[in-house]
Order: structure tokens, then sequence, then C-alpha cells
């Protein structure tokens, strides 16, 4: 699988998500923000960072980058998509994800190992994991808190579109404890077609025991096998 | 030079004496024009001239053979082999911080990282030890909160992880916090770039942020003067920081770099294009020509000495070949930043700068670099210093040590700091392999089989007691922090934070401190690689404590690959001690002397220099054998031993025969834990002191504590303090 890497300025862990997909077997490219084309790629990741500086709305302006059209049309074509942690406030920003990611509860930034539950598999983000697995996996950010009006979340709730959330280390789910905030404690979701997903935690930067966790392996291994599953 | 009335001399309220004067005077041969004072007021302050200090900085032993670029570039640099190389800088920014916190703080992070990949190299990793005072007061709170707010907004958006830090908590700080900052930067042997700027008829080229009137003056009035009351009229001086044009300026020059298209490159910090100009044309034994109507403005109406003297963030001076200049223009408009010819390298050594123009400066380049007065400024033992030294504690005879631990790890200063560093992103890049939290953090290398780690320390109340050996048992409490980590100490920079170096007792303190910093760094063979002055830290006629600050690089090849940690104690391990005895002089400057006795007086005992060293070896060593090993310091055996106790989660018994073992000082000690592994011989005295097991913190007859009672008081201490 070939996959685009998204690169504005201001990403700041394109060369994390890469060095994973890499050890994966996967073909990653940095793709800077201003390309118009994607052709022969299978795939797209935008990674984490401050695009454009995020100093309007985080992701506000990304949305307008010229690659967002691109990926608006892969994703319209059932191509995965995966937007970690700033990735996911720009899809959300860009009306592929629902919703929107506002400050954390304690309004300070989070950078730690949390605890996500797998929701389920049917999605481009968990089709190789094991529904109800606890994962540890580091959060960094300072907008990861997602909202959406009621009955936005609640058609994210009956459409089975929440793949991971936060919980704790023996996978319960308690909203008090959730790290920022965030709506039913959601720390992932996906479209209607479950080939387009977000989450706030960084998959990547659990891709080797040397660093503390290999559990965000099981969700990039996920997105890499999700094109045979979806064509 | 004077201007009407009763005013001050221009050159006076620009920070320079008349001797000072005189001296341009003499240079020039004529009275200086505006901009040319402007010019030599802040190359020549303190802060950038280093005048009070340079004749002593020169005792630092500064050659290893590892060692490629040391003091005077912009940040030191050492080889790891194999072509890799580190660049290593330390700075301060104590005023601006404490003028305008978050600015201040955002932008010392902003400078730091300019500093080293000016060098050529990426920077890959921050740290920030800081001092406040006390945090009853609302304004010390205040000024963490906004610090550490200001470091994280830099930091995490430029995208360079910040990996940790120290802190401290005294009253001299209340009213001169210490905000240092230290990078590190990685970079391969032939991406090394200098400052000097060769070849004449090569062009100067400003790239990143537009010049404004933001950070006029900072050098010399913030950095290089005392504070009176009202600093708030000094606010203007503090410049803004834009992390999102740092990070396009990060990543273009490294990509000019990659072209080999930089001859040779600047950055715009204190005293900006003044400084570069005349320091990329002065390494270079050359001049340069600079037309200030090249450069990007703000505000179109600024005079030639404000934009020569202004410290707007977010600027490098490229000294390129002019066949290059279109392929340059070309990688700044591919990372978005602005880029404008400004200048051509010249040969005479003259430094001319015209504006609307005419010549509005035209000085000898080196008269404002190697040109800058250097003084030898009177020291003499402050007056009451004997009287400290008599001073001793009044220690008890009997402590409940189990309640003085829980009294202890309720100070804000040793309670847990993950308030602190979990504002900060300390994962980016995927290099940390032991992260914040332990005695020093550990960071690998990708692809190869090399690690780094990385420690700052410092102690003011000790340093106070007797600079030269607090100073040496903070070098050798660093080099432990990275001997602790599997690695040898290899270089050390230095951040030299003084009160006013006009008085002869600052300036006593000074000398002693670079003594006691010279003689442990000999004895362990670590170059001084680079460093930074901060004086005039005083405010109100107050100093604060000598505090200098040390950042010890440790490297290893290869790396353990299992390196110790804190939580990695299991029932049945045995706890080992090594080093010294505790002894009374241990108790000078302890944790223990100010949380339980509010006391700070007394002396502590010379540096044993040789044990010093041997003590390191055998923390290295000991680190390849035991899964926890563990420097003891502030809060000394007590709550070097909970932490441990605390991170794994498992009780912890320890056979003392004297309550002062506990909470003694005494330096050159660490800790030991491991199931079946044996000291390594050697002169370093060793004793086992207890187990691992159970789920108390015991004491024996000194008494015990509940693992979880003590994590839960250790956990809350420091946002207690802050709510």
């Amino acid at each position: 699988m070939k996959v685009a890497v998204a690169v504005f300025p201001g990403t700041n862990c394109e060369h994390d998500v890469t060095h994973a997909l890499a050890g994966l077997g996967a073909t990653a490219d940095l793709v800077w923000h201003r390309e118009m084309s994607l052709a022969g790629y299978d795939g797209v990741v935008i990674p984490g960072g401050f695009a454009h500086g995020d100093y309007l709305r985080t992701g506000a302006i990304a949305r307008f980058s010229p690659i967002m059209t691109e990926i608006g049309a892969m994703a319209a074509a059932g191509a995965p998509v995966l937007g970690i942690c700033n990735g996911f406030q720009v899809l959300c920003e860009a009306g592929l994800l629902p919703g929107a990611l506002i400050a954390n509860r304690e309004l300070a930034f989070i950078c730690r190992h949390v605890h996500i539950r797998v929701e389920h598999a049917d999605s481009v983000l968990t089709c190789d994991a094991e529904p109800g697995t606890v994962l540890r996996i580091p959060l960094n950010s300072y907008e990861g808190n997602w909202v959406a009006p009621a009955d936005h979340v609640a058609e994210v709730e009956d459409g089975h579109r929440v793949v991971l959330r936060y919980c704790d280390a023996a996978g319960n789910v308690d909203h008090a404890s959730s790290p920022n905030g965030s709506t039913n404690s959601i720390a992932g979701l996906v479209n209607d077609a479950g080939n387009v997903a977000g989450l706030m935690p960084h998959p990547e930067r659990a891709s080797d025991p040397a660093l503390g966790s290999a559990d965000g392996l099981a969700l990039l291994r996920s997105f890499l096998a999700a094109v045979p599953a979806l064509s | 030079m004077t201007t009407a009335g009763p005013a001050e001399p221009a050159h006076r309220v620009l920070g320079m004496t008349d001797d000072e004067y005189d001296a341009v005077v003499e240079i020039l041969g004529r009275d200086p024009r505006p901009a040319e004072l402007a010019m030599y007021s802040v190359m020549w302050s303190e802060h950038c001239s280093y005048k009070s200090s340079r004749v002593h900085l020169r005792r630092f032993p500064t050659d290893a053979a590892w060692v490629v670029v040391g003091p005077g570039e912009n940040a030191g640099v050492v080889d790891l082999g194999d072509g890799w190389l580190a660049a290593l800088r330390i700075e301060s920014h104590n005023h601006p911080s404490f003028v305008e916190p978050y600015q201040g703080a955002a932008t010392g992070v902003g400078g730091i990282l300019r500093d080293v990949f000016t060098m050529g190299a990426r920077p890959i990793a921050v740290w920030d030890p800081l001092r406040f005072g006390p945090l009853d007061d609302a304004r010390n709170r205040y000024l963490l909160g906004g610090v550490v707010s200001g470091i994280a907004g830099y930091g995490n958006a430029v995208g360079v992880p910040t990996l940790g830090g120290e802190v401290e908590f005294a009253e001299p700080y209340s009213a001169n916090p210490l905000v240092n900052v230290m990078a590190l930067g990685l970079l391969r042997r032939d991406e090394l770039v200098l400052s000097a700027a060769s070849g004449a008829g090569n062009l100067a080229v400003l790239l990143g942020a537009a010049t404004g009137r933001d950070g006029i003056g900072g050098a010399s009035i913030l950095a290089s003067a005392s504070f009176e009351d009202g600093s708030d009229g000094k606010r203007p001086s503090v410049q803004i920081g834009d992390p999102f044009e740092e990070k396009r300026l990060i990543e273009a020059c490294l990509d000019l770099y990659d072209r080999g298209l930089v001859v040779g490159i600047q950055d715009l910090g204190a005293a900006g294009i003044s400084c570069a100009t005349a320091e990329c044309a002065a390494a270079g034994g050359m001049g340069m020509e600079v037309d200030l109507d090249a450069i990007p403005l703000r505000e179109p109406d600024m005079a030639a000495a404000e934009i020569l003297m202004s410290e707007s963030q977010e600027r490098m001076l490229a000294i390129v070949q002019p066949d290059d200049l279109p392929e340059v223009l070309a990688v700044a408009e591919k990372w978005e930043i602005e880029a404008a010819r400004i200048g051509t390298v010249t040969t005479g050594g003259m430094l001319t700068v015209r504006h609307g123009g005419n010549v509005v400066a035209e000085v000898p380049a080196a008269s404002l670099t190697d040109g800058a007065p250097m003084y030898r400024r009177p020291a003499a033992r402050p007056a009451g210093q004997e009287g400290v030294w008599s001073d001793t504690a009044d220690l008890p005879d009997d402590v409940d040590a189990a309640a003085t631990l829980l009294r202890l790890l309720d100070d804000p200063a040793l309670g847990d700091r993950s308030w602190i560093y979990e504002q900060y992103d300390h994962m980016l890049f995927l290099n940390t392999l032991v992260a914040p939290g332990h005695d020093a953090a550990l960071l690998r290398i990708k692809g190869t089989d090399k690690a780094l780690a990385v420690s700052v320390d410092g102690n003011g109340r000790l340093c106070h007691l007797d600079p030269r050996c607090g100073a040496a048992a903070i070098v050798y409490e660093a080099a432990l922090n990275v001997a602790v980590t599997g690695t040898r100490p290899f270089a050390v920079v230095d951040n030299l934070n003084f009160g006013n170096p006009e008085k002869p007792e600052v300036m006593w303190q000074f000398i002693e401190t670079v003594e006691g910093m010279s003689l442990a760094c000999e004895s362990l063979g670590v170059p001084v690689i680079g460093g930074n002055v901060s004086f005039y830290n005083e405010t109100g006629g107050a100093d604060i404590y000598p505090t200098p600050v040390v950042g010890m690089l440790g490297f290893s090849e290869p790396a353990l690959a299992a390196p110790p940690r804190l939580d990695r104690a299991v029932p049945g391990m045995s706890v080992w001690l090594a080093g010294p005895a505790a002894t009374e002089a241990g108790f000078a400057a302890s944790a223990y002397s100010r949380i339980v006795l509010d006391h700070l007086g007394g002396r502590p005992d010379p540096i044993d220099h040789a044990l010093g060293r041997a003590v390191v070896a055998a923390a290295e060593q000991a680190a390849g054998l035991f899964p926890v090993v563990h420097d003891v310091s502030s809060g000394g055996l007590a709550v070097a031993v909970a932490e441990i106790a605390m991170a794994s989660g498992v009780g912890i018994a320890l056979d003392v025969d004297d309550w002062r073992e506990l909470f003694a000082e005494t330096p050159l000690r660490f800790v030991a834990i491991g199931l079946d592994a044996a000291p390594p011989p050697g002169a370093v005295p060793w004793r086992k002191i207890g187990t691992i097991g159970g789920d108390r913190i015991d004491f024996g007859r000194y008494g015990s504590v509940d693992v979880t009672e003590a994590a839960a008081v250790w956990r809350s201490a420091l946002r207690r303090h802050l709510s």
C-alpha cells in the first residue's frame, strides 16, 4: 500500500508517521499541502501538528489548502483516510467527519499515555484490532475535547461510528475520568462508510516497545489492511 | 554627544558608561552617529559582550578529542561517531519572563532553537530549568503558570519536544525568577555550518519574520540592568514569539543546508541585525554593506537605530553565493517565509549601513564584537560569609522519619512535577526512551545504537552557602543523573545566573563558581562546550542566590537495551547505597533544613574530586547491572527511595541506625536496586541497606508509611500549592 502523508506548514508529526508506517512495510511519502494530485496513492494520513499555526480554530485554514480537494475526492471514493490529532481536527473542519475538537476540560495541554478501548472492528482504523481491547497510547493535544450537537452525537452513536473511547486500564469507560472531557469519552470515530477515520491519540507514538508501548501498531496495521478490505 | 537641557546623555540612556562612550569615540575618531551609538550600546552590553565574565570563563576546561565546536559559536558541538554530531546550547530569559511570563518564556524557547539550527542541526529536544519565589504568593503562581504555558505554547507548536527541566522555589527569586532554556540538536558532520561570512561579493539574505519595534534594546535594557520598581514600563522591550514562523524557518534553513546553499549563517537574537551582521563579518575577517531599506518592516516609519536594534523574533541572516540566490529564494518561497537580500560581504572589515540612501553607520565590524570592553571587576568574599558558615542547623536527636518524609513529599519542589511536563510534548520524534520524571531524559538516535542522556541541575541555596563547593556538587549531580541511565558524561554547558557584577561579593561568587565547576569537569574529563552568563539578576538592590545551572550531555554506544528506571523495583530485590556516609554538613542547604527547620546556613563539606570521579564511573557501571539506579539528591535517601517505591508501586524497607542517613544531602551518593546483582569493584563504598517488598516505606524504628498514602501526597503537592 502506498500512503500519502499530507504536510502542511506547521505539521510536525509527519516523520514519526512515515517512520511507523515504513516499519510496517508500507511506502509512505510526504506530500506538501500545495500538491493538487494524489494519483498513485492508495490512502492518506493527515498527521499531527499545528497546520498553518492553528492561531484560528484548529484546522480552519488547513481545510482550504489545495491538497484538501484531492483528499475529499479520495474520501468520497472510499479510500482510507486517517487524521491523527491535528489531522482529526482538520477532517472535522473540512466536514469529512462530524463534530469539532475544542479545548480540553482543564484548559491545559495534555501529553501522556492514556487508555482507549476498541469499540468495534468495522472501520479503517480498527479492522485488524479486537473489539474490547484496551490500548495504551499517548495523547498530545490542547484541543482534544470532541463535541457535537446532540442529534449529531446520537447519529454517531446510533450509526456505530465511535471506534475508540477513553477508558481506564481495565477498559471501564467513565466520562468523569476521560482525560479531556470529550463527549461520551470519544477518542476516535469514522464516517458513515467507515473509510475516513479520526482520532486524538497518536498511534505512531506507540509503535515500539522501547517507547513504552507498541499498542498503536494495531491501529496502523488496520489502516494499511483497509485497502483490500474495502475494495 | 549630549541632548539639550538636563536630560541624560544618549549613551547613558542606552546603558553605556562614559568611559565606554569615550572608547567608541577613539575607535571611530569622531562622535558616533545615533545608529552607531545604538549598535555599540547593544553589542557592548553585558548580555552580548560578556565584558565582566570573559576573563574568568577562560578557566573552564574546553578541550577533548570529541569537541568539534567549543565555546564562542552559537552552540557547542560534539562528535558521536559515524558522522553524527550533537549540538547543545543553554540560555536565559530571566528578565523578559518576569516582565511578561508567557512571551518571555516562549521567545526563550524560540531563541535557543535558532542557536541550534544555526549550526546546521535539527533541534530534537528542549529542557527548561526554572526558579520562582514561593508559591504562597499569588504573583509567583502567576509567573509559574505563565512561564509553563509559554514554554508549552511555543515548544509544542514549533514541533520540538520538551524533555524536562527542574523547578526550585526560594524567596530571592520572587522579584527575579530564573527561566533558563537548553536545546539539543542532531546533525551529520557534513551539515555543520558556522557563522563566518566569507567571500567578498557574497550576499547577506535576511530570512523569516518582518522587523518591528518589539524587543528594541532587550539586550541592553532588560538583560543588562537591574530592576527597580515598576518594571511594567519595560514591557515593550519584551519580544513576541510566533512558533509557526519559527517552524517554517527551521524547515527552510534545514532545506537550504541540505542543498548546500549556505556559506555562513547567524540567528538574530539579542541586538538583532547589528549583532548578526557584525558577528558574521567579524568571524570571517570581512566587512559588510547593509541596506536597511531592503529589510521588510512591520511599521514603515522605523528609524535606522530601531531597525538595527530590533529584537523581532524568528529571523536568520544567511550568507549565500550570488549564483545561488534564485534557488535560495525559491526554497524560502516553498516554505512560505520571507527572504530579502539586504547586504553584500566586502573586504576591509568595515560594516557600512545605509538607510534612505544615506550612510547611517560605518564602523569596523570587529570593534563591535572583539573590541568590546573587558573588565576584571573587583571581587571580595561577602562580609557575612563566615557567619553563614558558622550558623549550622540545630538537628534533633531523633525524628519520626515517616512523618518527615510526608512533609518533604508535599513540597512543590519535591512533589510530582507532572503538572508541568505533561503540558509539554515530550514524545515527538519517537526518540524518548526515558521520559521526564526520572534522573535524566534518555534519547535514542534512530538507525544507530547510540543514545544521549541529558540532565539539567542547579542548587541556588547550596551555592549561596559555598559557591565553589555548590558548583562542583551540581556538576557531579548532573553527571550522576546521566550516568544512572548508562551513559558517560560527555559535555557540559552552563548558564551562570548571578546578581550585579559591579558588587565585589557577586564577582567573588562568580569566580568561586567557575573554579568549582572547572575542578569537577576536569576531574570527570568533561569539556565545557558552551554557556551563557546572566548578570544583574537583582531587583531593588537584592541579588538572587548565585545560581549556576549545569546542562550535562551523556553519551553511550551501545545503548543499554533496558536502561534503569524508577519503576522497575519488584519484591525480593536488595537495596544498595553507593558513596560516602552521611555527614552533618550534608544538611547544609538540604530540603530537611529548609522545610522542617526553616533554616539556611552552615557550610557543605569540601568535595572529594577523586571520589566524585569514581562514584560517577560506578553509577555508569551499575546501570548495566541493576534495573533501578537513582541519584540521591534533594530530600536525601528517604525521598530517593520513596520515589522508587511510588513509581514501582511496591514497599521498601531500609535498615538505618541513624536518621541523619535518611535526610542528609551529602553529595556523590546513589541507590542501586536489583535481585542478585553485585556492586562493581572499585574505590567506592557500597552498603546493602534494605530490601524491596510489602506495601510500606519502612524506616525501622524511625517509622513507616503506606506507599499509596505517600504517593497521594506526592502527586497532589504541586497542584495543591498552585490552587
